[in-house]
């Protein structure tokens, strides 16, 4: 029967009642709190303290400082209680299913328990991202559990199919199939690392572009497809080497900064065959990760007795070397991978399958008349060009940048850095099939500088008319640099001129140099004797000319 | 039970249809004090489920000319000298045409002994004028099967009878209904007569064990009891007005639902997929990846179009189907936004009708899943029962009551009564088959299919597909419910479709495996009476404080019955507010004793996250909210 009932609360009483309830909350909140703080003092870890935490923690889980406690009562318990743990953090999840300190217990519970149930563990995982599949903590634990259980990737992969299958926009669920599908398909131990057999390089493409097809707006299947499409990390290499009689030096050029220590990463000289021992410093001189490393030479291993001298140099860590002649009656000697037929700029994107990036090619331009303002399949269109042939598209490529411009504004300093990149690649390229050492980069609108490692060689270096605002430390990688034009730019410093043992002439018109002082790096190059710095700020000053006839003594003619 | 119920309520309702139990439950959830009644032994009226033999017996009692004499009835003594009676109808004239086809292999010497005993192949319904009468003010209630249900505050506190369970004992009896099947392929038509079950063997299936996967009759008889099988056939927007309603009612706590898993298009003389989900859109084998593109870029401009107007209004006079043609649409993706989301003719309806209808199916979309609909776990008749569900049931008659509201479905309304109303009909048809018309991985699919109409004045057939696990049918079978608006009978409007998609059980064809068809086991088609568009001054003499409530319409949604609720409550009672949620348990104030009532259940609803599907939801699970 109905009971008979006076009323109902008004929203005040209502109100009032839970004011008063959750005072009654904290208070037990904060007693339990302190009692388990007093008691871990006090070195009384036993199971009272595993219930005060679990009040506490059952209601919220973010507390780390007791899941710690937890941890120290039940490593004193011997993991008697564990079983009882493990629903206990069911419980807690439930609460809040993205609680670092909930999850981390678990991992520590689990890689501790004699005979873990992992089975159950994975039936875990799969229930908590069904309610939410992009929980990248229950992520995190599945591989956890997938690695320890050694799930086989098959397994994983096809979990992570039925999760995009749902929703595609899940970055951990793309992610996992990185990690999935090369140990799936192991290249080789010769070949690269990281890439996949091309049927399944097309499977996965096909997958990816129906999700960016379907929603061009989300990020997670272009960042996948860039993953699929870019390459795994180059081998170390030496890239170039360079000898010079003149300033008894020899210079080395890697694919990547490397620090050169004495230990077991060490770079060994060979002249004519016997050892040598030497000190390799960078050109600026700092013992950091660096492209360049150089040397001093001998007098005797560089001497004209001999028709040539041999020099080979040995990167003991990554099993690389690289070996020069010095001719009798030369000045310099030198030897180097070309950027024409090794695919050093290429970096952004490495399947060598030129029809896979053709036909990838074709239907991002389909996308992008569908979607002319999508900015990541401009970028696409962008890089897969550049993959292609960068010098056969280079016209295109810069019309599809400033469209990329137009449309993504936030990110235009972002896109004229690419761009200055892709420029100066293409230029270094063009150099090379000339096989000159002059490298012309006037009026391309650049921004920055990159790839200065590549252009040990260049002896003359035309920056003008761009948007420069320095000449960067990496500069000093230029050691054959003689002369070095950089006139209207809007460059303020000149770290990068410094140690350049060749440079003659430094030409700076109408830039933004405003105080002497930044000219300071010009005194470390010992040839200079011509500086041009007409329009330049601090031309106006009154006495520069003096000033920088004091500072820079051996320069022979100073245009302000 | 009380032996007496009150004299005096607030409304009376008679009809246990949906827009009668909603305004029953909203009226008493505003205090008013609530008389439900319904003549018949079951709830839900027109809008009613029905166990396989439950259906069996309600075609049984529409296929009956019932000839009941006019008896002189002790009510009207009852009668004050100022009252004047209305009488109501004792027949329910609302269903006709009802023809009933059995495929299904029936026992073999059942076949014997019934051999020849063929009967009428068509049946309806001679409806015959009743005299249950009711006066303006004043209700006897008297029909020996009269069922009332009353209505009390609060509803966690009713006694155990569980009208379910109460209801159900109705159904126990299983009438076995004898058709036959003929053996040649082709297949007379036969109509359920009188026959019990005696003479159905619910024979063990242990000489059947080769022919596991084929359903026979008797096994259908047989598992009766899983069928739950819809007169109308409609399914929910998951952001309906009644979706809405059952939230913020609370209601949704009495109730399951399952999504509708697809969306299936007829095109080209074959079953295709609607890819209308982004997932779906993704995982689409049919579409190229343009169409993708395409498809998506028109449906996300659809959820918006208001918004862009621009692009829509130089094509506001031609029709939505000329419209999708100037769109970069393939004539496949017209067809699939036409016919399977805005779900209109190619004819019938405007561009603005057209780019509504489409919103508001995607609107719904992924709201509990990647299609925008649920149905309610055990059939569509579960809905009005859960608003009746607070209620205490007593079998009574013979009383007189007194109300000041009396609120009336229309089917319970003399033929006097509606002698001028113009009637619309709707085509039904409800077919068990044994396999789906579009095969998947899962064989648990809840589809919807529409099919176009291909004379001009004819209607479009709506199609849905039920599977074993919305508890409405067997396992192994399929329940399907086709539904038009009605040109002719049943039969004759939803016949062509029938055939299109569904090929008859015989023996021979059971051969092939390879066929592709799902095969018919058995079908019924009825037309019913759509009383949904009737304005109420057509009526011939209803004082003003007697609501008409209409039955079912031919709309997908519920929309239809929770308007007419709302707009019929806030005549009973202004400016009330409609269906509010119970008041919490705790905050009921009991008189005297410390009696604290159960705690209950959170009764927050927090909304499924678009991005989390759900396979079975009731509406109340609270979503984790994605990063």
């Amino acid at each position: 029967m109905p009971l008979p009932l006076s009323g109902v609360k008004t929203s005040e009483e209502q109100a009032e009642a839970k004011r008063l309830e959750r005072e009654q909350k904290l208070k037990l909140y904060q007693a339990a709190t302190q009692t388990v703080f007093q008691k871990r003092q006090a070195g009384e870890l036993d199971e009272s303290v595993l219930e005060l935490t679990s009040q506490i923690l059952g209601a919220n889980p973010d507390f780390a400082t007791l899941w710690n406690c937890r941890r120290e009562v039940l490593q004193q318990l011997e993991m008697a209680l564990a079983l009882a743990e493990l629903g206990f953090l069911e419980s807690c999840l439930r609460v809040n299913p993205k609680s670092y300190g909930t999850w981390h217990h678990r991992c520590w519970l689990l890689s501790r328990l004699p005979e873990p149930n992992w089975a159950r563990e994975l039936e875990l995982c799969a229930r908590f991202l069904e309610v939410d599949e992009r929980n990248f903590h229950c992520w995190d634990y599945r591989r956890f559990v997938a690695a320890q259980a050694a799930v086989p990737p098959a397994e994983e992969l096809a979990f992570t199919d039925s999760l995009i299958t749902r929703n595609f926009s899940n970055y951990s669920s793309w992610h996992y199939r990185s990690c999935l599908l090369p140990q799936l398909h192991p290249q080789p131990d010769s070949g690269p690392q990281g890439r996949l057999p091309e049927d399944v390089l097309l499977k996965e493409l096909e997958l990816v572009q129906n999700a960016f097809f379907t929603d061009p707006n989300d990020q997670s299947a272009w960042f996948y497809h860039r993953w699929l499409l870019g390459r795994a990390d180059p081998q170390d290499a030496l890239r170039c080497l360079h000898v010079s009689r003149d300033e008894a030096c020899l210079t080395v050029s890697f694919s990547r900064p490397l620090l050169v220590g004495s230990g077991m990463e060490t770079l060994l000289l060979m002249v004519d065959e016997s050892p040598l021992a030497v000190e390799w410093r960078t050109p600026e001189g700092r013992n950091r990760p660096s492209h360049i490393w150089l040397c001093d030479l001998p007098a005797t291993s560089l001497n004209d007795q001999l028709p040539q001298h041999t020099f080979r140099v040995i990167w003991t860590a990554g099993d690389a070397q690289k070996e020069c002649v010095l001719l009798k009656g030369r000045q310099e000697g030198w030897c180097r991978d070309s950027a024409t037929d090794e695919q050093l700029f290429r970096c952004e994107l490495s399947v060598e399958k030129s029809t896979v990036l053709q036909s990838e090619l074709e239907s991002c331009k389909e996308l992008q008349e569908l979607e002319p303002e999508n900015k990541w399949c401009l970028l696409t269109i962008i890089l897969l060009m550049r993959a292609l042939d960068p010098l056969q598209y280079e016209k295109e490529t810069l019309q599809y940048f400033q469209t990329l411009k137009a449309v993504d504004p936030m990110r235009a300093a972002y896109l004229d850095d690419l761009r200055s990149k892709f420029l100066l690649e293409n230029s270094v390229l063009k150099m090379e099939y000339a096989e000159v050492r002059v490298l012309h980069l006037g009026h391309k609108d650049l921004t920055v500088l990159c790839h200065l490692e590549q252009l040990l060689l260049v002896t003359h270096l035309d920056l003008s008319h761009n948007r420069l605002r320095a000449l960067p430390p990496a500069l000093a990688a230029l050691r054959c640099l003689e002369v070095l034009q950089a006139n209207d730019n809007a460059i303020e410093s000149l770290d990068g001129v410094t140690n350049l043992p060749r440079l003659q002439e430094l030409i700076l018109c109408n830039n933004r140099l405003q105080q002497p002082a930044v000219l300071q790096p010009l005194t470390s190059c010992p040839r200079l004797t011509l500086l041009n710095l007409q329009g330049n700020p601090l031309c106006q000053a009154e006495g520069s000319s003096e000033h920088l006839a004091e500072l820079l003594p051996s320069v022979s003619s100073i245009l302000t | 039970m009380a032996d007496n119920l009150p004299s005096e309520f607030d409304v009376i309702v008679i009809g246990t249809g949906l827009p009668e139990s909603i305004i029953a439950a909203a009226c008493s959830r505003s205090g008013q004090r609530v008389l439900h009644v319904d003549s018949r032994s079951y709830y839900g009226g027109n809008w009613a489920s029905f166990s396989f033999s439950g259906l069996l017996s309600w075609l049984k009692e529409h296929q009956e000319n019932s000839d009941i004499v006019n008896e002189c009835p002790a009510w009207q003594e009852k009668i004050h000298e100022n009252e004047e009676a209305i009488a109501l109808s004792r027949t329910d004239k609302t269903i006709q045409h009802v023809e009933v086809f059995c495929y299904a292999c029936q026992d073999l010497h059942e076949d014997v002994e019934e051999a020849g005993a063929l009967q009428k192949n068509h049946a309806s319904v001679t409806s015959v004028n009743c005299t249950e009468a009711a006066d303006s003010a004043c209700l006897p209630v008297e029909d020996e099967s009269l069922r009332t249900t009353s209505c009390e505050i609060p509803a966690e506190q009713t006694p155990s009878s569980d009208p379910e369970r109460a209801l159900e004992v109705n159904d126990v009896q299983v009438t076995g209904e004898k058709e036959n099947c003929c053996d040649d392929n082709t297949c007379v038509p036969s109509t359920a007569e009188k026959e019990t079950s005696e003479n159905v063997p619910v024979a063990e299936d242990t000489a059947e064990q080769p022919k596991k996967n084929r359903i026979t009759y008797s096994q259908i008889i047989k598992e009766g009891r899983r069928f739950n099988i819809d007169l109308v056939s409609k399914l929910l927007y998951s952001r309906g007005l009644l979706i809405d309603l059952l939230i913020k009612s609370n209601v949704s706590r009495y109730a399951e639902f399952k999504n509708i898993t697809r969306i299936l298009a007829f095109r080209e003389g074959r079953v295709k997929q609607v890819p209308c989900s982004r997932a779906d859109v993704f995982n689409s084998k049919q579409l190229t990846m343009v169409e993708k593109r395409m498809l998506m870029k028109f449906l996300t401009f659809c959820m918006e179009y208001e918004e862009h107007p621009d692009e829509y209004k130089a094509y506001e006079e031609i029709t939505f189907s000329e419209y999708l043609k100037t769109q970069k649409l393939t004539p496949n993706l017209q067809y699939f936004v036409l016919h399977s989301m805005a779900m209109t003719s190619e004819t019938g309806s405007s561009t603005i009708d057209g780019l509504k209808a489409t919103k508001n199916f995607l609107h719904s979309l992924g709201r509990y899943g990647n299609t925008p609909f649920l149905f309610p776990l055990y059939g569509q008749g579960e809905l009005p029962q859960c608003f009746c569900r607070c209620k205490a049931i007593i079998d009574q008659y013979g009383q007189r009551i007194i109300s000041k509201h009396f609120l009336v479905e229309d089917s319970y309304l003399s033929e006097n009564t509606c002698a001028h109303v113009q009637y619309r009909q709707i085509s039904r048809a409800i077919l068990i088959t044994d396999r789906s018309v579009l095969k998947t991985d899962s064989d648990q699919q809840i589809s919807i299919l529409t099919v176009p109409a291909e004379e001009p004045g004819t209607f479009a057939v709506r199609v849905i597909e039920l599977c074993s696990s919305t508890m409405t049918c067997m396992k192994g079978s399929y329940l399907v419910h086709l539904t038009c608006t009605s040109s002719k009978t049943a039969r004759e409007d939803l016949e062509p479709v029938v055939q299109k998609l569904f090929t008859p059980y015989t023996e021979t064809e059971i051969e092939n495996e390879e066929i592709e068809k799902p095969r018919l086991l058995w079908g019924l088609y009825f037309n019913m009476r759509d009383s949904s568009d009737v304005n109420r001054n057509t009526y011939n003499d209803l004082p003003s404080n007697v609501y008409v409530c209409s039955g079912p319409d031919c709309a997908l949604g519920n929309d239809n019955a929770v308007k007419q609720a709302e707009a019929l409550f806030q005549q009973i009672c202004p400016n009330e507010d409609f269906c509010p949620p119970p008041p919490n348990p705790e905050d009921i104030i009991l008189d005297g004793d410390s009696l604290q009532p159960e705690a209950s259940e959170s009764s927050a609803l927090p909304e499924a996250s678009s991005e989390t599907p759900k396979e079975s939801s009731n509406l109340r699970n609270p979503e984790e909210p994605s990063k």
